[in-house]
């Protein structure tokens, strides 16, 4: 078991950023945690935190289990991750400038033209439109594993609509109500800046034709959308309307709203739809979670789009094999974060590797999330390891494969007491007139024993992330 | 404010009425169930009250006979009953649930709160569960949600649509219990004020907790004469029809002044605010209590359609 890097533990001595947890768990009786756990998940409930779970059924009012023990890093960790994440954010949005411009970097030769081209989430639609200060990618969030003290990799990148901020903010909060204490003890950087800039970076990036302070809303598909509580919940911080496409609709050059006014303009429209859903003239013609026109205002610099319709070319998982390589072209720099090694089953030699070591790869569809459709090999059994080799032939283009990392585990509240459980963490990073990352993000955590999926859809929990000050 | 957003808003308040008027309602047939009387005559008051919840033929198609136990199950927990006090709380919840940004953290919470509590009370068992154990649950949390609203939310248009909500629901149901009460039991303007009917006129003011509130206003004995002035046109009880009409009437001319532009329904609200404050229950008893009734009945819903139209689909310009 320590084969995996545990952040709290080093050998026998506790790590630096943990060194006043020991104490605070030692010092907390069974009935008070259970009391504090009780209390927690009340609170949840009653903020109306709930998360749906695609394709489960059963209760649409699921909590998340939020883990109380906190996972820590320290001012030099988080500075590091920072410049790694910055660095990253800036190349995919010069990536995504770049493609629906020039496409100087297929021009040469750095990337394939028909991994860009062919891509599902390529809009040819969005072909030489310039979004306001070129932005295409707004909220970023890159998800980070661990395997050592100084040893981080990017899993993946999320450049369209990532969720769970809502968590990283409400962890937060509930933390401050149970344990006010640990806050004294601990100087710990807050978050709740996070709606302010993710106000501001909206605002930044206004249309070209709007020429006073910008009106901002959140799209969303609805009530019945697993996010629709972090939909409702940001436009609540923000101060801004949360509309649904019905809410909407284009006239002339512009697109308004329906209030009890009449209609109301719109400048920056943040959207939690996917392109596809946006506008049924330009995309799916039955969306009904959508604008009609919202694309020809959108081209014509009458509204802006975050993130922008096409921005998912740059989150593929294919494509993903060749953000260093952006890194290094756009900005002539040397990654800071590294990617994790994958083999894209396309490719033949690199099919050949996977099919051989199945057992011992995590294999993924390239265009999924949420941990649906993936294998983990030495968790499968030979069964499941038979049946996805036969999904994997059928369509090799489709699937990359990833060695099995070895997690990073952080102390976690069990039935027994405390024990390790896997780690990952999601930073959201903004986008507009600057770059902007907030200290802290989304840790998610395995909460059962030896799994490596740490999705809120698979069984996984969420804890409050730290990033302690000087 | 978003059109959807003010429609929302304005359906918490309609479903928070309509479950209080249910609870009421029940409290008061239970009241019955226990005064002596003819089979006959306990049957009628059921009768009536589904009536006044607008759940008789949901319930007869359901169960048939009115059987008491089966009439509290379909007043308060069945689903299949868009009136009762489960429907109400739930769909409450739900508008809340669509429009949080437009929600005080206390009023939301009293909402969500209401309803967790309700999936509690689903899940215990009948026999634990008194009917006055019930009613009074529903009663507090839709004072709850009331005191909450009244103690938090800012006095602006969201503030206006809730009330609106609340005033045209309650007008509606003290006019359908009239009604109800009116015709089904007394269908013949002799009888009233006969003392025959003194009980069944109590239980009225009974059911719109406005039993002592009567006696404080009036004093003496009941009469239908009193009966009808109380609640239709004294502006000091909470549910005369006077009040709601004056509820409405004000808060839509808040709207018209905060938009700075007045509205066909404005008017309309005002003019039936006026008749009211006009009329005399002699008035009330030429046109025919049911009669005029009705015609209130309808003025209330065209009211409800007007704000619709006006406010609610947002194609205004």
């Amino acid at each position: 078991m320590d084969a995996f890097f545990n952040e709290m533990f080093d050998g026998g001595q506790v790590r630096a950023p943990y060194a006043r947890l020991g104490d605070w768990t030692g010092s907390m009786p069974d009935e008070l945690r259970h009391l504090k756990q009780a209390e927690a998940e009340a609170l949840f409930r009653r903020i109306g935190i709930t998360f749906a779970v695609y394709g489960e059924g059963g209760d649409p009012d699921r909590l998340i289990p939020f883990d109380m023990f906190p996972r820590v890093f320290t001012q030099a960790e988080w500075r590091r991750l920072e410049r790694g994440i910055l660095q990253r954010t800036r190349a995919l949005n010069a990536f995504l400038a770049d493609v629906y411009d020039r496409g100087e970097i297929i021009r040469a030769g750095r990337i394939p033209a028909d991994l860009v081209h062919r891509n599902e989430a390529f809009e040819p639609a969005v072909m030489g439109i310039r979004p306001p200060r070129g932005v295409y990618s707004h909220i970023v969030g890159i998800d980070i594993v661990r395997t050592g003290p100084d040893d981080f990799f990017v899993l993946e990148d999320n450049c369209r609509t990532p969720s769970g901020v809502s968590y990283m903010l409400e962890n937060r909060e509930i933390m401050m109500r149970l344990f006010p204490a640990l806050f004294r003890e601990n100087r710990i950087e807050p978050v709740d800046g996070y709606s302010e800039a993710l106000r501001r970076t909206l605002a930044s990036v206004a249309p070209r034709k709007c020429d006073r302070e910008p009106t901002i809303v959140i799209l969303t598909p609805g009530p019945l959308n697993s996010a629709y509580y972090e939909h409702s919940f940001l436009a609540d911080l923000m101060g801004v309307e949360l509309v649904e496409g019905q809410d909407l609709f284009v006239e002339g050059e512009f697109v308004w709203m329906r209030t009890t006014r009449g209609p109301q303009k719109v400048d920056v429209i943040y959207r939690r739809v996917d392109d596809h859903f946006i506008d049924p003239l330009c995309f799916r013609a039955d969306s009904m979670l959508g604008v009609a026109g919202l694309m020809d205002v959108y081209r014509s610099g009458g509204v802006t789009i975050a993130s922008a319709p096409g921005a998912g070319v740059a989150d593929d998982k294919a494509v993903y094999c060749f953000v260093p390589e952006m890194i290094r072209f756009y900005l002539g720099e040397e990654p800071v974060l590294n990617n994790v090694p994958t083999w894209q089953c396309g490719k033949r030699d690199d099919l050949k590797y996977v099919l051989d070591n199945l057992a011992d790869l995590v294999v993924k569809e390239v265009h999924g999330s949420g941990g649906y459709g993936m294998l983990v090999g030495p968790k499968a059994t030979a069964q499941q390891v038979a049946s996805f080799r036969e999904r994997l032939l059928a369509n090799p283009a489709n699937y990359i494969a990833q060695p099995t990392l070895s997690l990073s585990t952080c102390p976690t509240f069990v039935e027994e007491g405390v024990a390790p459980r896997h780690v990952d963490l999601r930073p959201y990073c903004l986008v507009g007139e600057q770059i902007k990352l907030v200290p802290g993000g989304l840790t998610r955590v395995a909460l059962t024993e030896g799994s490596l999926v740490v999705n809120s859809s698979q069984g996984g929990g969420v804890k409050d992330t730290w990033v302690l000050a000087e | 404010m978003l059109s959807r957003t003010a429609e929302n808003l304005y359906w918490i308040a309609r479903y928070m009425e309509r479950a209080e008027k249910t609870a009421r309602l029940l409290e008061v047939g239970a009241r019955i169930a226990l005064m002596p009387g003819g089979i006959d005559g306990y049957r009628n008051e059921w009768d009536a009250l589904l009536r006044a919840a607008g759940s008789a033929e949901g319930f007869h198609a359901k169960y048939g006979d009115a059987v008491q136990r089966n009439i509290e199950s379909y007043l308060f927990f069945d689903t299949d009953n868009s009136s009762s006090i489960a429907s109400c709380i739930g769909r409450a919840r739900e508008n809340g649930r669509v429009v949080r940004t437009a929600l005080t953290t206390q009023v939301w919470d009293a909402l969500n709160t209401a309803f967790q509590e309700l999936r509690e009370l689903q899940r215990t068992p009948r026999s634990e569960l008194p009917l006055s154990h019930m009613v009074d649950w529903t009663l507090r949390h839709c004072a709850q949600v009331r005191g909450a609203i009244e103690a938090t939310q800012l006095r602006n248009d969201n503030w206006d649509f809730l009330h609106l909500g609340y005033f045209l629901e309650r007008g509606d149901n003290t006019a359908r219990l009239l009604d109800v009460k009116y015709f089904v039991l007394l269908p013949r303007l002799d009888l009233v004020g006969s003392g025959l009917d003194n009980y069944q006129w109590t239980t009225l003011l009974r059911a719109l907790s406005a039993h002592r509130a009567f006696h404080w206003a009036y004093g003496g004995d009941v009469t239908a004469h009193k009966i009808a002035h109380f609640l239709i046109l004294n502006p000091q009880c909470p549910r005369s029809l006077r009040t709601c009409a004056q509820g409405m009437s004000d808060h839509l001319d808040r709207l018209a002044r905060g938009y700075q532009r007045s509205s066909v329904v404005q008017t309309r609200a005002r003019t039936l605010l006026g008749e009211l404050a006009e009329m005399t229950v002699e008035d009330v008893f030429e046109e025919g209590l049911h009669e005029f009734l009705t015609r209130y009945i309808a003025e209330v819903g065209a009211i409800g359609r007007l704000v619709g139209e006006v406010y609610l689909s947002g194609d205004i310009r």
